[in-house]
């Protein structure tokens, strides 16, 4: 077994450090290490989404992030969307429009939602299609999804004004 | 049965939040890969990397001395087990075959097929560990598709095999035809030859997989006393409980499946391959095992669906459909048991036919075992049958609804299997369809095109057992065993607010483990919100004659003169006596304890389900690529319980129907490997692939459920591949035959038209 490193990291707004072999994922160590299985595994490849974390403001697969990579780095993952036990708008969204139905994409694709709005508070239709196109869903065929980021998007700007 | 009256509904028809919301938006949700028992080892499955070999030797002496693995399965490990044939949800299993699929004995029978298992302390090491397992084996030709399966001359993956018939009858002689089939009615060929107009065509569909997005997983820990607890991702936690106790010889009481929440699973994850695995390494390293599988093991080691090649030939006189022969050839994968029967039985679901032949082969080949997809078998026959009509329909000038609708089945007529339909929705669906605004509007533009196909499925019933405990707050906890795929803890608790009169936010439903619920079958079939929800209305009928008895026992009446109305008590004898649901409910104790309702049946009278799509695509010449315009799909739901959810079910079914018309396939090097198993290069629509899908549902109550419910998660995927292609015809001119409608098939076929 290699050497572990030690990596100091904030994660949904706490100061923490974990241990990790170099070879790790970020993903593999969110799940088994510090046991936030909000974030999934549906392809360990990039081209699902469901793992999908914010790094740095960057929405990024946590699957093809090493671990040894959040050293000094700000995460945000599912399990900190919702703040202070009130759901973030969006999971309200999703939750009123009915826009998941086995779950598994959801934490992925929220995350996603969330990046995006928080870089364009008033996606279009096709720019919210765009954006979420990393993050499959074989449940839903999209639309309630796109319904529910559009809901939230415009919530969130009544909210500011 | 009778149906309650549909003005009665307070709750059905309404759209409250689903109970296992809140969880799922927070990724507080435990799905199978989740679960992390202490002392938890990781088991991974060495796989064939052939697609037909005869398995010579296998030492795992290397393996098991590499430290960190903890133990090493073969099949040599899976106790002698007697073949027993048993109904899993949509398909008829054969238990020694499940035995020889989760791990192969003998011979290899697809790329993929698992050959041994390995437990290690990590991920790592167990994936280490394979690289030291030596198989040797005598390499195969191995047969890929029906045609060359079915030949005289084809490699025989099986030599004991013989071809079964309807009326018992068994074949001669080793094949890779597993069973032959026909239907039969009326005279075709005297149709053929008076008949205004006739089309032939041949298509071809191929192999898909459901797509779901949570790979397999499975987590065991076999105890010292021999309890089994396995915590799994499943359809059917009673189907794995059965299927791990005969391959392992165990009782089925030692046996405890905890499901988990289940990340899709549209059939494809009613069978089993991890579970009795991770049990036999739990046994022999006496730690809880974790099993999950990767992207491209879930491709290449699971049961994908059938690649099809299907012969139709129609007819039409005077505007009706007059004959139709069909010749449907399904892969069953390495073992027996394609859908094929379903195709054939479907394919003229929506329409009256006095005559037809039909013919069916279910066919073995070396690639993974086929497994149920959402409405299995129905799609491929409809997208033949509906192409065909199409293009009948184009021949005579006639407009494809309006055929429909002077064709369509309606209560009495006869399905090919000579049994008459009771009450459907069939010409009430594509009536909603003719007028619906999109039919309606104008398609212009070149390249573009309108496609029209409708579906059928016969929708299940099956066994489904609740629980119903009464609590002293007037709550109410609905106990039920049916895996929540997509919304049924909302549809079943809905259903028991309905038949108590409370309010939805009074139920709380939960999924529980084989040891805590009577048997219920697989969640498939479109059946848990009309099967379960039987139960739940039974069990909601005993709570009230419970309740009934006790006010009864309080006031000093007969019991005859109580009744439940509205969640209060009344006395017919004196109007002043009253007890709410929830007084009565405080009064548990002294009324004779506490007070829990149950139901357990076999569920019948399952209502048939109708579809009908209207698509508009544009076609770009130049690129191939095929866009979805406009989609709008029809269903008849008998009586949608909650209409958001039957909205995302044929939303989501519409997009993997647009997926397999479009991109979706297996695609197979000569030797039989899998060259496209990731998701990249199996590519499934993304968001930015399809526009918003509309929805119209019709409700035309089944008579066979209290509340009308016909089930709703199949229909929606049969009409799309044919919709899709009669849409692509009509932007083209060309009529396609093979599936997927591929950027490179379509430019390769329009460059060769030119």
């Amino acid at each position: 077994m290699a050497r572990r490193t030690q990596v100091s990291t904030r994660l949904n707004g706490n100061d923490i450090d974990f241990l990790c072999e170099p070879q790790q994922s970020l993903l593999e160590v969110l799940r088994d290490e510090l046991k936030l299985t909000g974030t999934k595994e549906g392809c360990n490849n990039g081209n699902c989404g469901a793992c999908s974390v914010i790094l740095n403001g960057r929405l990024v697969d946590s699957c093809c992030v090493l671990a040894v990579e959040a050293e000094g780095a700000e995460i945000t993952t599912i399990e900190g969307i919702a703040k202070n036990g009130q759901l973030h708008a969006l999971q309200q969204a999703f939750l009123d429009e009915a826009a998941l139905q086995c779950g598994i994409c959801t934490p992925g694709l929220i995350v996603a939602s969330k990046a995006l709005l928080d870089s364009n508070p008033n996606p279009s239709e096709q720019e919210i299609r765009f954006w979420l196109a990393g993050n499959l869903c074989r449940c839903t065929g999209y639309d309630k999804i796109v319904r529910a980021v559009q809901k939230a998007g415009r919530q969130l700007q009544e909210a500011k004004q | 049965m009778t149906t309650v009256e549909r003005s009665q509904y307070k709750v059905i028809g309404t759209r409250p939040v689903r109970p296992d919301g809140v969880e799922k938006v927070t990724g507080k949700a435990l799905f199978g890969a989740d679960v992390q028992p202490a002392g938890l080892i990781h088991g991974r499955v060495l796989r064939s990397p052939h697609a037909h070999a005869r398995i010579l030797r296998i030492d795992t002496s290397e393996a098991e001395k590499l430290p960190g693995v903890l133990a090493v399965v073969t099949h040599a490990d899976f106790p002698k087990t007697v073949a027993r044939v048993e109904q899993l949800g949509e398909s008829t299993i054969n238990t020694n075959e499940v035995g020889e699929n989760v791990l192969a004995s003998s011979k290899v029978l697809y790329r993929g097929h698992a050959v041994a298992a390995v437990a290690a302390a990590s991920r790592m090491v167990a994936d280490e560990a394979l690289k030291h397992i030596r198989v040797d084996y005598e390499v195969l030709p191995p047969v890929l598709n029906v045609i060359d399966a079915m030949r005289d001359d084809a490699p025989i993956l099986n030599e004991l095999l013989r071809t079964r018939s309807m009326g018992g009858k068994v074949g001669d002689k080793p094949t890779n035809i597993a069973a032959y089939n026909q239907f039969k009615g009326g005279d075709v060929e005297s149709a053929f030859a008076a008949a205004d107009a006739v089309v032939e065509h041949e298509f071809t569909t191929s192999m898909v997989h459901q797509g779901y997005i949570e790979p397999q997983t499975s987590t065991a820990n076999w105890n010292a006393d021999d309890n089994i607890t396995i915590w799994t991702s499943t359809q059917g936690a009673f189907g794995v409980r059965g299927l791990t106790a005969q391959i392992l010889k165990h009782p089925i009481s030692k046996v405890r499946v905890i499901p988990m929440e289940i990340g899709g699973g549209f059939g494809g994850k009613s069978p089993v391959y991890l579970d009795p695995v991770a049990a036999l390494l739990s046994k022999k390293s006496g730690r809880p095992v974790k099993m999950t599988m990767s992207r491209a093991e879930v491709f290449e080691g699971t049961g994908p669906t059938s690649g099809t090649v299907i012969r139709v030939k129609a007819a039409v006189k005077d505007g009706r459909l007059t004959a139709v022969k069909a010749d449907l050839r399904y892969e069953a994968g390495a073992f027996p048991g394609s859908s094929v029967g379903a195709g054939a039985m479907c394919m003229l679901g929506p329409y009256i036919v006095e005559n037809f032949e039909i013919e069916t082969y279910d066919v073995v080949v070396n690639k993974p075992k086929t497994a149920a997809y959402r409405a299995p078998g129905a799609q491929p026959a409809a997208f033949a049958c509906e192409s065909v009509i199409d293009e009948l329909c184009t021949k005579l000038d006639l407009d494809p609804l309006e055929f429909r609708l002077k064709n369509s089945a309606k209560e009495g007529t006869r399905q090919v299997t000579g049994l008459p339909f009771g009450r459907i929705g069939c010409e009430e669906v594509v009536q909603a369809a003719l007028s619906s605004p999109h039919y309606l509007s104008p398609i212009e533009g070149p390249n573009r095109g309108r496609g029209v196909a409708s579906g059928f499925w016969f929708n299940g019933g099956m066994q489904s057992s609740v629980v119903v405990a009464v609590n002293v707050d007037g709550t109410v906890n609905l106990i039920e065993g049916s895996a929540d795929i997509g919304g049924t803890r909302a549809s079943l608790g809905m259903q028991l607010a309905e038949t108590l009169s409370l309010p939805f936010e009074a139920i709380r439903t939960s999924v529980v483990d084989t040891d805590s619920i009577g048997h219920n079958d697989v969640t498939g079939g479109s059946r848990t919100t009309f099967a379960s929800g039987m139960a739940v209305h039974e069990a909601g009928l005993d709570i009230q004659r419970q309740m009934c008895a006790r006010a009864a026992r309080l006031w000093g009446c007969p019991p005859e003169d109580v009744f439940y109305e509205e969640g209060v008590l009344h006395c017919r004898t004196d109007s002043t006596r009253e007890l709410t649901f929830a007084e009565l409910a405080r009064q548990s104790a002294r009324t004779g304890g506490p007070i829990v309702g149950k139901a357990s049946l076999s569920a019948r009278g399952a209502g048939p389900a109708y579809a009908t799509h209207v698509v508009d695509v544009e076609v770009d010449p130049e690129t191939g690529k095929v866009s979805i315009l406009r989609y709008t799909a029809v269903q008849d739901a008998g009586t949608a319980i909650h209409p958001a959810y039957v909205e995302g079910q044929m939303q989501g079914a519409v997009v993997q129907g647009i997926g397999w018309a479009l991109n979706e396939e297996y695609y197979f090097s000569e030797d039989g490997r899998m060259l496209n198993s990731s998701y990249l290069d199996y590519r499934m629509p993304t968001a930015l692939d399809v526009p918003m899908i509309d929805t119209i549902i019709v409700e035309v109550p089944n008579p066979g459920h209290p509340y009308g419910v016909r089930g709703v998660g199949e229909v929606p995927i049969v009409p799309p591949l044919a919709a899709v292609a009669n849409a692509i015809a009509a932007a083209t001119g060309h009529r396609f035959t093979d599936l997927p409608i591929s950027p490179r098939r379509v430019v390769e076929t329009l460059h060769n038209l030119d």
